[in-house]
């Protein structure tokens, strides 16, 4: 999710909720299973044109010293091909681990696509531990197997060197891969024995509250008329018209609250009139949250229009 | 020298003024209207702390830090029951769950887990294993074992064990000298560095391979110990049949120490994981596998570190010194320590690793 939109609509599929030390019940919401392909291609294009480059920068080097013949820089360019392998090495390896060891839990991938890696709870209802080094050393060494190694043999196999190996390899890549769906919490081989799971890491902007301005306090600032509207009139809708209305209202498409003000007013039989829609809107949206708010305080909900 | 233009850049935004509290039409907006100062306090130490920037935080923001958390953890469950703003519960939800993350994050730097792991941690994460590890080093004596009967039995056996780039002159019916001088040093450091590199990257691929196969309830981690053995069983054999078995030994002893002893703890990290999928006891599957997966991870960092200080007695050591007594000292002394540093090394790691 990016940092502007709010999340109105959940799948409460996905939802987790877990409890912390101080008895609060966070909800954490299981990744969707794209957003995590999305999140490891994009790493892995980092990885490869990183890799890419720094290989051409090194070759670079080495045929400048290359070219130093008098000098026999048998040692240096020795040393920059070792230096190459482990770069190698440590980048392909430590690339994810690093990342998912900082403070954010993800890698430029996954937090581009807003997840991070976050300890599993034991059990259902439980409170979360915390995301451990060894946790992330587990879950980024399983990667081998998932993905590379099946990788090169899959890769090897068109050209019959590896006959019935590729085949092999093909199921035992098919097998991890699609490893993902066949459990409720999508994880991966590696989260599984690292104990982790990934999960939406939503940056939500504090959004202004609606009631402060506008018609919701008082009269219209074109019109100047004040709504008013009766317990009937506000008893006809429930919590989610009114969330449906918050969108509305702070989108501010004005072609949807058009829409909106004309079926609310046929709703409890106002004639809608035309040019002071937002103002209506406001007013409305006000009042009926005043009036579940304090049904609410009781311990009376209405989820929605169809609820009693 | 002041710079003005960057301190402007990664100045603190000033707070907004307060809000008007009053001219809110709803309690539940006045309920937040008057909180609102904290949670976007909380936030703002929230973002400095997930960039990275632990540096710019002030001791205040420090101290205030699981106050505020706190405080935006109950707003929400106030809010919860108050309120109908869609918009400020689900800032909340992100808010407190961004705030939980680096409250009860791990705290410790890269450098103090360092210390915990290597005062303590992974010595007593070995020792937690040390079934496996009993049960890895029975597959491996028997790989060594069925390799050295296997070929002298047949000696066609020995290509099919010995990948063919490793073997260079070293083949079935190679004359004594050959195999001797195959255990040559050779003159001057040159192409060490790279050859240590190529072999470190080599063996922790091997050994990352032995661990992750644990998940297939440990059998392929077994097999690969047991192909592994057979190789280094065939290749005694070739030399004992020239009587070259004590130099032989005392060649591979310099770095195999310390690389068979890593690949042998990497197979029983495999091990442990396979075991605990397969006897969770009484827990539930998924609890036990994290739970060993976790130990067999520090496990994995420690055979990486062996395999490192490996590649390093392999490509310098080795080539450079060349006395079968010497080559015996450095490899049995390597054996010595690292049993002592793993079995008798009994400190108990620090408070908060782990």
């Amino acid at each position: 999710m990016t940092a502007a939109s709010i999340r109105f609509t959940r799948d409460p599929k996905r939802e987790r909720i877990c409890v912390t030390p101080e008895g609060i019940a966070l909800t954490f919401v299981v990744a969707t299973r794209s957003a995590r392909l999305g999140a490891l291609l994009i790493d892995y294009m980092i990885l490869l044109f990183g890799s890419i480059f720094i290989s051409i920068a090194m070759g670079m080097i080495l045929g400048g010293i290359g070219s130093l013949v008098d000098a026999k820089p048998a040692g240096a360019a020795e040393f920059v091909v070792a230096l190459w392998v482990i770069l190698w090495f440590v980048a392909w390896n430590g690339y994810f681990m690093i990342f998912e060891l900082s403070a954010r839990g993800a890698t430029p991938g996954k937090r581009l696509t807003g997840i991070r890696v976050a300890a599993r709870p034991a059990s259902d209802h439980e409170g979360s531990a915390r995301l451990t080094a060894e946790a992330v050393i587990a879950r980024n060494l399983l990667r081998d197997i998932e993905l590379f190694l099946p990788l090169i043999l899959v890769m090897s196999a068109p050209s019959g060197a590896g006959g019935p190996a590729g085949l092999a390899a093909t199921a035992w890549f098919l097998v991890f891969a699609f490893f993902p769906f066949f459990n409720r919490d999508a994880l991966r081989a590696g989260d599984l024995i690292a104990g982790t799971w990934v999960v939406e890491a939503p940056r939500t902007k504090l959004a202004d509250a609606l009631s402060v301005e506008g018609a919701a306090k008082g009269a219209s600032s074109v019109t100047g008329a004040t709504y008013q509207f009766g317990d009937a009139e506000l008893s006809i809708y429930g919590e989610y018209e009114l969330q449906t209305l918050e969108r509305m209202l702070r989108d501010g498409q004005q072609e949807a609250l058009e829409a909106v003000h004309t079926a609310i007013c046929t709703k409890i039989g106002w004639s809608p009139g035309a040019g002071d829609e937002r103002a209506f809107l406001e007013a409305f949206y006000a009042q009926l949250r005043a009036k579940l708010e304090g049904d609410m305080r009781f311990g009376k909900r209405k989820a929605d229009k169809f609820s009693a | 020298m002041k710079a003005p233009i960057l301190s402007g850049l990664f100045a603190k935004k000033a707070l907004a003024p307060p809000p008007d509290i009053e001219a809110a039409a709803l309690r539940s907006d006045r309920f937040r209207l008057a909180r609102q100062g904290d949670w976007e306090r909380l936030e703002q130490i929230v973002r400095t702390m997930e960039s990275g920037r632990l540096r710019r935080l002030s001791d205040e923001d420090v101290v205030e830090l699981p106050t505020l958390y706190r405080t935006a953890a109950s707003s929400l469950s106030v809010a919860r029951e108050t309120s109908l703003d869609a918009a400020t519960l689900a800032y909340l939800e992100s808010l407190v769950q961004r705030a939980w993350f680096q409250v009860y994050g791990p705290r410790q730097g890269f450098f103090r887990w360092l210390g915990g792991f290597l005062g303590g941690g992974l010595s007593a994460a070995v020792r937690e294993i040390w079934l496996e590890i009993l049960i890895a080093l029975a597959v491996m004596v028997a790989g060594a074992i069925a390799g050295w009967l296997l070929v002298s039995g047949n000696q066609d056996w020995f290509y099919s064990l010995v990948p063919s780039g490793l073997t260079g002159d070293r083949v079935p019916g190679a004359s004594r000298e050959a195999l001797l001088k195959s255990l040559d040093t050779v003159k001057g450091p040159s192409g060490l560095s790279f050859f240590a590199a190529y072999l470190f990257q080599n063996n922790a691929s091997v050994s990352i391979l032995a661990f992750a196969l644990g998940f297939a309830f440990g059998v392929p981690t077994l097999m690969i110990l047991l192909k592994e053995m057979a190789t280094l069983g065939a290749m005694v054999w070739l030399f004992a049949s020239k009587g070259l078995t004590l130099q032989f030994v005392a060649w591979l002893s310099v770095h195999g120490t310390t690389e068979l002893f890593a690949i042998l703890l990497a197979g029983a990290a495999g091990l442990h994981v396979g075991r605990s999928m397969a006897f969770p006891g009484d827990r539930s599957i998924l609890a036990a596998t994290a739970e060993s997966g976790r130990r067999a991870a520090i496990v994995m960092a420690g055979v990486v570190m062996m395999l490192i200080v490996a590649a390093i007695l392999e490509s310098f050591v080795r080539q450079l010194v060349g006395s079968t007594l010497d080559r015996f000292l450095i490899g049995g002394s390597m054996l010595a320590l690292w049993c002592t540093y793993f079995f008798a090394f009994r400190r108990d790691p620090t408070g908060d690793y782990q």
